[in-house]
Order: structure tokens, then C-alpha cells, then sequence
């Protein structure tokens, strides 16, 4: 890019937004890892260690596997059909997926609770069967499953929209079957846009508060997910323990979603320069 | 790409229509369903009582509190986005890669974790949120100053990210003339660059509102839950239903929802809007 000589208004905004930044992220980001080991690394490894914590994350970690997968299976299937087909409401469909962006996840748990909970004109059916959503696993998983619909659907519709038709059309024409042209052409382009889009999803679904505490209720053993053990330790004034525990998470959350936009990054790079290989 | 080709028409065959239902009953239960319960409950005796709930002072004042904190947070977040988005774009210095990686860093934390942070940095036992409070007399932990710092830590890369791409694909002739031309920087910003930026600014700043209004982990931390003065009305809803008024949470919840949809809808409207005016 050319480059010009900057002068002193160029600095001054420079100057500004690497200060703003500092302040807003990385100052923070910076006082979790001194509160986090503010008795030094022993004692914050030694306060996660507990059998409790890890149990909160083997549930974190079901759950949000769970949805992943889901989402991976049916919310690819809907930015397919938002991209190759044509029919009646599709614009009003593409709106609706948008909407539990927006929705607070204590109002989508309380909605849960309202469709699954005692009150509710299911729970006699449920109780019958001895089923339950609310207070348990199924509702927990319903309310992550919401919270993180829009996000593989978003990631994948521009990568479907850029496939090489023509590799298709042409695949077609010498007579490969929809099952090879899918396994061939399609999966291998759609590849690093599904390993974002499930990284992103499993980030959200894994640092998710509000819904899960709403319809879960945070009962310790049994509907403690990680975020809830972190709030339960910060009430119960435990302050190495939720510092501890809100670092390894948000580290591990920021890893994974890295981890992904580097993979994702280097796929793009090579599309490009095979695209001007092939313009050659 | 072969526009006939890819406005072939394909004729819907039985496992189209399969994908087809299946997608849409996905949403309908997922998202539909339990949005119209919400509505239901609130209004299930009347209007009235439902404009009585969202009147209580309490319920009135979160919901004060929310719109207020969210939209000052939306102009501080605009302005700010707009400022590092252009560095960005248009400068080269030290550690940029750096920072821009930085910027994604919030949309990855559980907005939980971020309420731990602003806590343990500002909290009034801590030693810079106890010098500020001392010295200062400013407060930020258990105020509204911390609603708004928590929100525009979550919602900071979206304004970055809205107007990023649309400044890198801008046309920069326009700009190289009014130099030639004699303008100053400030002059090509403000009457070249500020208007093409201007809806792509207002779409991500709608966007950061929208997710605002809802915010809960982040808040109940930094704001603690005291009502009339930290309470925001997704904390009230949850304190209603932790209290077990039902009618309170569900008229509360519907303002919530009413306020995401229509800015949501405002936000894809200006998206259309700008796409078709490129």
C-alpha cells in the first residue's frame, strides 16, 4: 500500500486509539491475570483443581459440543438453503435468524422457563414421561442452542455464496454423482468456514451466563455449568477461585477462537493465489 | 462468475423440500416458539396490567437505565470505532498487527469474565479503583460508569469491523484530487471520506445497541444490583424472576424484545439500503 508521510494529526489519532484500547482491553485483561495470581501460580492452579470446577466444566463442555454439533448439521443446512434457494418468506426467514443476536439471555432462559417450567401446560405431559427441561441438561442445552443460532448460519452463507459453480457444473457434466460433487468440490472449499463458524459457536456457548443461570438455576453438581461455578465463587467471596477459573476460561475461549482465524486466514491466502493461478 | 449459470433455475426436488421444512421448523422451535410464550404471558391479563408493570418506578427506572447507558455507550463506541478503524486502514505503525488482533479479543471472552475484569480493576478495594474513588470521587464499580465501560467492551469490535472493510474498498483517487486540489487532511476526511462512511458507522453502532439493551453477565457484575440506581432491565428481569413475579419479568422481557427488533430491523434497513446505493 503506498504509503504516505504522516504528519503530526496522524500521530495524535494513533496516539488515541492505541490509548483507548489499552485502557478499554488491555487493562483489564491484565488486572484478571494479577487477580488471578495475585498469591502467586500455586495457589490459583490448587483453587481450580477441586473436583467441583471440573465437574462445572465437563458440563460447559457437553452442553456446548452438543449444540455445535447441531448447529454444524442444521445451521449449515439453513445458510445452504438461505443461499440456493429461492422460496415465499425466505427475506423474512434471513431476519429471524438474526434475532437471538439481540434477544437478553436472561429473557431467552425466562422464555424457557415459561415454555418448560412448572407453570407450564407441557409439564404435566413431561412429568408424565418424568422428563425434565427446566432445572436440567435439556434446558440448559435448548438455551445455548439459541443464544448461539445465528453464529455458524452468519459464517457460512458468504463461504457458500463464493463457491466455483463452475467446478460444479463441470463435475456434473462428467457425470459425478451429487454425493462426489459434495465430498469433492464443495466440502473441501467450505472446510475452514465450518471450523470457524463451530469455533465461534462453541466460544459463545461456552462463556454463556444469563440463559443457562435462568433455566439451569446453578444447583452445584448438577446444573453448574463454568460460568455459574465463576459466579458462585464470586458470591461466596472465593476471589482466587473465580479469578482463576474466569482466566482459564477466557483464555481458552480466545485460543481456540484464534486458533481458528489463523486457520482460516492461511485457507483464504491459498484460495487466492490458486484463484490467480488460475487466471493465468 | 457465469450469471447464466448461476441464475439457472433448479427445479425443487423431494429432499429440497425436506431441507426446506426441516430448516424452518428448526426456527420455529428454537426461536419463534418462545418468543410468542413471552408475549403471551406478559399480555395474558390485558394491557393494562401490563403498562401498570412496566411503570413500577423500579421496572420504569431499568429500563431508564438500560437505554441511557446503551446509547451513550453507542456514541462513544461510533466515534471511537470510527477513529481506529481509519488508523487502521490507513496508517502503518508499530504493533499494528497487534492491536488489531486485540480488537477481537472481546467478541472470544464470556461477558462474564469481562465483569471480572472491570471489577478487579476498578473495584474499590483495588488500588487504582480505590485511588479514583479517594481522590477523585469517581466511581465506575457499582455505578452506571461501569455499565458503560462494560458494554463498550463487549461491543467495541463491531463498529471496528463494520467500517474496516467498507474503508479499505474505497476509492482513493477522489482523495488524491482534492489534495492536488489544495484541501486539508481534515477537509478530504470530513467532505470525501466521512460520507461514505456514515451508514456503514450508523449499521455497527445499531448493531453494538441492540446487544446493549440485553447485556447481562458483564452488568450484574460491574453494577451490582442495586434497584433505581444500578439495576438494568435485563438484571430486573432477572430479579423478578427470581422473586417469582411472573407478570413484572414478562412485561419487562417484552420491552426488551420490542427494543431488539426494532432496532435489528433498522439495522438491516439501512444495510439494504446502503447496498443498493453502493
Amino acid at each position: 500500500m503506498n504509503q504516505e508521510k504522516k504528519g503530526l494529526g496522524a500521530w495524535v489519532l494513533i496516539a488515541v486509539m492505541v490509548i483507548y484500547v489499552i485502557i478499554l482491553i488491555v487493562g483489564p485483561i491484565i488486572a484478571l491475570a494479577s487477580g488471578a495470581f495475585q498469591d502467586g501460580v500455586v495457589p490459583a492452579v490448587r483453587s481450580i483443581s477441586s473436583g467441583v470446577f471440573a465437574q462445572s466444566l465437563v458440563l460447559t463442555l457437553r452442553i456446548s459440543v452438543l449444540v455445535v454439533v447441531i448447529q454444524l448439521l442444521l445451521g449449515t443446512m439453513i445458510a445452504w438453503m438461505l443461499v440456493r434457494h429461492a422460496f415465499v418468506g425466505k427475506s423474512l426467514l434471513n431476519g429471524l435468524i438474526d434475532i437471538p443476536f439481540a434477544v437478553s439471555p436472561v429473557v431467552v432462559g425466562y422464555m424457557l422457563l415459561l415454555l418448560f417450567g412448572r407453570n407450564s401446560p407441557l409439564f404435566p405431559l413431561l412429568d408424565r414421561w418424568d422428563y425434565r427441561v427446566a432445572f436440567d441438561t435439556p434446558g440448559m442445552f435448548l438455551a445455548t442452542l439459541f443464544v448461539c443460532f445465528p453464529f455458524m448460519i452468519r459464517e457460512m452463507v458468504p463461504v457458500i455464496q463464493n463457491l466455483d459453480r463452475q467446478q460444479e457444473f463441470a463435475a456434473a457434466t462428467l457425470g459425478a454423482s451429487s454425493w462426489t460433487r459434495f465430498w469433492r468440490i464443495i466440502f473441501p472449499q467450505l472446510k475452514s468456514g465450518l471450523i470457524y463458524g463451530m469455533t465461534l459457536t462453541l466460544a459463545r456457548a461456552i462463556g454463556e451466563f444469563g440463559a443457562v443461570l435462568v433455566i439451569g438455576g446453578g444447583v452445584q453438581g448438577r446444573t453448574e455449568t463454568a460460568t455459574l461455578f465463576i459466579f458462585r465463587a464470586l458470591e461466596e467471596r472465593r476471589y482466587i477461585e473465580a479469578y482463576s477459573a474466569a482466566l482459564l476460561l477466557g483464555a481458552f475461549s480466545v485460543l481456540i477462537v484464534f486458533l481458528a482465524d489463523g486457520l482460516k486466514r492461511s485457507h483464504e491466502k491459498k484460495q487466492m493465489i490458486s484463484a490467480e493461478v488460475n487466471t493465468l | 462468475m457465469n450469471l447464466a449459470l448461476t441464475r439457472r433455475k433448479e427445479k425443487s426436488q423431494p429432499g429440497d423440500w425436506v431441507l426446506r421444512g426441516t430448516s424452518i421448523l428448526f426456527l420455529v422451535l428454537i426461536v419463534i416458539i418462545p418468543l410468542v410464550v413471552i408475549f403471551q404471558d406478559g399480555l395474558r391479563e390485558g394491557f393494562d396490567s401490563f403498562w401498570y408493570q412496566i411503570n413500577l418506578p423500579i421496572a420504569r427506572s431499568s429500563i431508564n437505565l438500560t437505554l441511557w447507558t446503551s446509547a451513550l455507550m453507542t456514541v462513544i463506541n461510533a466515534v471511537m470505532g470510527l477513529i481506529t478503524a481509519y488508523v487502521l486502514v490507513r496508517f502503518e505503525f508499530p504493533g499494528k498487527r497487534l492491536v488489531n488482533a486485540i480488537i477481537d479479543l472481546p467478541l472470544a471472552i464470556p461477558t462474564l469474565v469481562t465483569g471480572i475484569m472491570l471489577v478487579i480493576l476498578y473495584g474499590p478495594q483495588q488500588a487504582l479503583g480505590g485511588f479514583l474513588i479517594e481522590k477523585l470521587n469517581f466511581r465506575i464499580v457499582f455505578a452506571p460508569t461501569g455499565i458503560v465501560l462494560s458494554l463498550l467492551f463487549i461491543t467495541f469490535p463491531f463498529v471496528v469491523r463494520t467500517i474496516q472493510p467498507v474503508l479499505e474498498e474505497l476509492d482513493r483517487s477522489q482523495e488524491r484530487a482534492a489534495a492536488t486540489l489544495g484541501a486539508s487532511p481534515w477537509t478530504i476526511f470530513r467532505k470525501i471520506v466521512l460520507p461514505a462512511l456514515i451508514l456503514p458507522t450508523l449499521g455497527g453502532s445499531l448493531l453494538s445497541f441492540s446487544r446493549a439493551v440485553g447485556e447481562f453477565g458483564a452488568v450484574v457484575i460491574v453494577a451490582g444490583n442495586i434497584p433505581l440506581r444500578t439495576q438494568t432491565a435485563a438484571v430486573y428481569v432477572f430479579s423478578q424472576v427470581e422473586s417469582e413475579n411472573r407478570l413484572g419479568a414478562s412485561a419487562v422481557s417484552i420491552v426488551l424484545v420490542l427494543i431488539s427488533f426494532v432496532v435489528l430491523f433498522v439495522a438491516n434497513a439501512i444495510q439494504k439500503y446502503w447496498g443498493a446505493h453502493r
